[in-house]
C-alpha cells in the first residue's frame, strides 16, 4: 500500500468528522473517496495533505507515518476544490512558484513549465492570469502546479465541482487520462457517483465520519456490503454506465 | 382591440423576457422615479451644504480675514509650529504602531480559528464605542500619579501623563481599529486555500504573506493607513486629557486652536484650523485617488 490511514479519529468541535477510518490506496492507482457531503471525505484528504491534524491514528505514506512531518515534506501535490491558483501570478508563476520555494535553478525551472504547459495543452496561455481563464483551463493550470515537483501522490478535492456540467464529463476522461500518462498515485474527493465510477480504480465509500466499503467500482455497485452503500449507489446506473463504456 | 393589448401584455409577463415586463411596468414608474431622485439629490446637496461646505468656508475665510500678512504670522508662529510638529510625530507613531498591529491582528483572526476569536474581533473595536475622553481618562487612571502604575513610573522616571508619550499613547488608542477594519473584510473574503496551497509547496510564512496575501490586501492596507492618519491628526477628546494642554510641548493642533480661540484669538484660531483642513482635504484627495484603484 502506497497510503495507508490507520485507525484514524479526528473531531471538530464537538463534531465527529473521522471514526476509526481504515484504508490503503496501492501505488500507481487512482481511488476516489465517495460520500454525500458532510460524510468526512475532504477531512481524510486533508489529513492525508497535511492540513489538518487527526486526533488519533496513524498516516502512512511509501510505509513511513507521516503524522508529525508537515504536509511540504510528504511529497504530495494537492488541488483544491476551486483550485487556489495564486490570481495575483500569471499562469506561469503559479506553476513555477512550487519550484522558486525549492530553489530549483531558473533554466530547470523555465524548462519544467514549458514541459508542464504543453502537458495540460496550454503553452500559449502562460502569461494569462487566473481571473482570464475559463473553468476547464483553471482546472488543468491546478493540475499542472499540483504535478510541477513532481510529486509521488496526487490528492484532488471535488476535482470537478467548480466545471460546468457541459464540459465535466469530457474534462473526467482528460484527468484519467493525464494521471494514468504521469503514473502518479492519486485519490479524489466526490459526491457523484458517476464520476467515481467513470475515472477510478478504487472507490471509498465514506458516511458519517465512516468508510462504509471499499472496492472497485464493479464489486461496489454489485454487491454493496452495507445498506448505505445499497442505497447511495444506483446500480441501474451502474450498468448503464458499464454498457456505454462497452460500446465505446 | 382591447381584447388584444390585454392579450399581449399578458403574454409578455408569462414569456420570461424581463425586458418585454419592463415596457409594460416602467412608463408608470418613470416619472414617480425622477421625483425621488431630484428630492433626494436635494436634500444631500443641502445638506453637505449646510453641515460641510458653509462651516469650512467659513474656517478659510476667517482665517485670511485680517490678510495675508496674519495668516502667515498665525501659521508661522513658533507654538503653531511646535504643535503641528507633534501632530505630525504623534500621527506618525500611532499610523505605524496601528498598521503592524492591524495587519497581524486581520491575519491571525482571518486565516486561523480559535475559541474567543469573536471575542477578540468585538475587543479591537473598543475605541470605536468609547468617548475618546474616558479613553484619556482611561490612561491617567492607568499611568498618572495616582494610577495602577503611578509608583512605578515614578521610581523609573518614566513620564507619560501630561507628556508627549501620553499624547502618542492616546492617539494610538483611538485610532487603532482602522487599519484593522479595513484589512479584515479582505482577508476574510480571500479565504486561506490560497496560501495553504502555497504552504503545502513548502513556502515560509513570510514568503507566503509577500507573494500571496500582501498583494491582494495591498489597497485596503494604504486606505487603512489613510483613514487612520486622518483620525490621528483630528483626534481632541483623548489628548485633552491626557495632555495637560503644555505650550510648546504637549500641545497638538487641534488643542492648540481651542488655546487660541478661547483666548479670543480668533484669526489665529481658523489659520490653525485652516492648516488641518488643507491637511484633510489632500487626505481626501488621496483617497479617492486609492478608491479608483481598488476598483481596477
Amino acid at each position: 500500500m502506497y497510503v495507508e490511514m490507520r485507525r484514524i479519529n479526528k473531531t471538530f468541535d464537538g463534531f465527529q468528522a473521522s471514526k476509526d477510518v481504515n484504508f490503503g490506496v496501492q501505488k500507481g492507482h487512482l481511488a476516489a473517496l465517495l460520500g454525500p457531503s458532510g460524510s468526512g471525505k475532504t477531512t481524510i484528504l486533508r489529513m492525508i495533505a497535511g492540513l489538518d491534524r487527526p486526533d488519533s491514528g496513524d498516516i502512512l505514506i511509501n510505509g513511513n507515518r507521516v503524522n508529525d512531518i508537515p504536509g511540504s515534506k510528504r511529497g504530495i501535490g494537492f488541488v483544491f476544490q476551486n483550485y487556489a491558483l495564486f490570481r495575483y501570478m500569471t499562469v506561469a508563476d503559479n506553476i513555477a512558484f512550487g519550484l522558486e520555494v525549492q530553489k530549483k535553478n531558473k533554466k530547470e525551472i523555465k524548462d519544467r513549465v514549458e514541459e508542464l504547459l504543453e502537458l495540460v495543452s496550454m503553452q500559449d496561455l502562460g502569461k494569462r492570469y487566473p481571473h482570464q481563464l475559463s473553468g476547464g483551463q483553471r482546472q488543468r493550470v491546478a493540475f499542472a502546479r499540483a504535478l510541477a515537483p513532481d510529486p509521488q501522490l496526487l490528492l484532488l478535492d471535488e476535482p470537478f465541482a467548480a466545471i460546468d456540467a457541459k464540459v465535466r464529463r469530457e474534462l473526467r476522461t482528460w484527468l484519467k487520462e493525464m494521471i494514468g500518462r504521469v503514473g502518479v498515485t492519486s485519490i479524489f474527493v466526490t459526491h457523484d457517483q458517476e464520476e467515481a465510477v467513470e475515472v477510478a480504480d478504487t472507490i471509498i465509500i465514506t458516511n458519517q465520519g465512516r468508510i462504509e466499503q471499499i472496492g472497485t467500482p464493479e464489486e461496489v455497485c454489485r454487491h454493496p456490503q452495507t445498506e448505505f452503500v445499497a442505497d447511495f449507489v444506483d446500480a441501474e446506473r451502474f450498468e448503464a454506465l458499464m454498457a456505454v463504456r462497452r460500446v465505446e | 382591440m382591447q381584447d388584444q393589448v390585454e392579450h399581449s401584455y399578458q403574454h409578455d409577463i408569462v414569456g420570461d423576457d424581463i425586458h418585454s415586463i419592463r415596457k409594460v411596468i416602467e412608463p408608470h414608474r418613470d416619472d414617480a422615479d425622477h421625483a425621488i431622485k431630484y428630492i433626494l439629490i436635494g436634500i444631500a446637496a443641502v445638506f453637505l451644504l449646510v453641515m460641510l461646505i458653509m462651516p469650512l468656508t467659513v474656517v478659510l475665510i476667517n482665517a485670511l480675514r485680517d490678510g495675508w500678512q496674519a495668516y502667515k504670522e498665525a501659521v508661522m508662529d513658533e507654538y503653531t509650529v511646535r504643535a503641528l510638529q507633534l501632530t505630525l510625530f504623534a500621527t506618525v507613531c500611532a499610523v505605524a504602531v496601528n498598521t503592524i498591529f492591524g495587519v497581524f491582528a486581520s491575519y491571525l483572526l482571518s486565516k486561523f480559528y480559535f475559541r474567543g476569536r469573536q471575542v477578540l474581533a468585538s475587543l479591537i473595536d473598543i475605541p470605536f464605542s468609547i468617548s475618546p475622553v474616558i479613553a484619556g481618562l482611561i490612561f491617567i487612571l492607568t499611568f498618572g500619579n495616582i494610577g495602577w502604575m503611578g509608583d512605578f513610573l515614578k521610581a523609573h522616571d518614566i513620564k507619560i501623563v501630561f507628556a508627549v508619550p501620553g499624547v502618542i499613547l492616546a492617539t494610538i488608542f483611538v485610532t487603532f481599529p482602522f487599519v484593522f477594519r479595513e484589512l479584515f473584510p479582505v482577508m476574510n473574503a480571500q479565504g486561506k486555500d490560497e496560501e495553504e496551497a502555497a504552504a503545502l509547496m513548502g513556502a515560509g510564512g513570510l514568503m507566503i504573506f509577500r507573494r500571496i496575501t500582501f498583494p491582494h490586501i495591498k489597497w485596503a492596507l494604504v486606505y487603512g493607513v489613510v483613514l487612520c492618519t486622518a483620525r490621528a491628526m483630528g483626534e481632541f477628546g483623548a489628548v485633552s486629557v491626557i495632555s495637560g494642554h503644555l505650550r510648546g510641548k504637549t500641545n497638538t493642533l487641534p488643542l492648540h486652536v481651542e488655546i487660541l480661540y478661547n483666548e479670543f484669538n480668533t484669526t489665529a484660531a481658523f489659520a490653525v484650523s485652516s492648516i488641518l483642513v488643507i491637511m484633510a482635504v489632500v487626505i481626501l484627495i488621496i483617497r479617492s485617488f486609492i478608491e479608483r484603484k481598488r476598483k481596477i
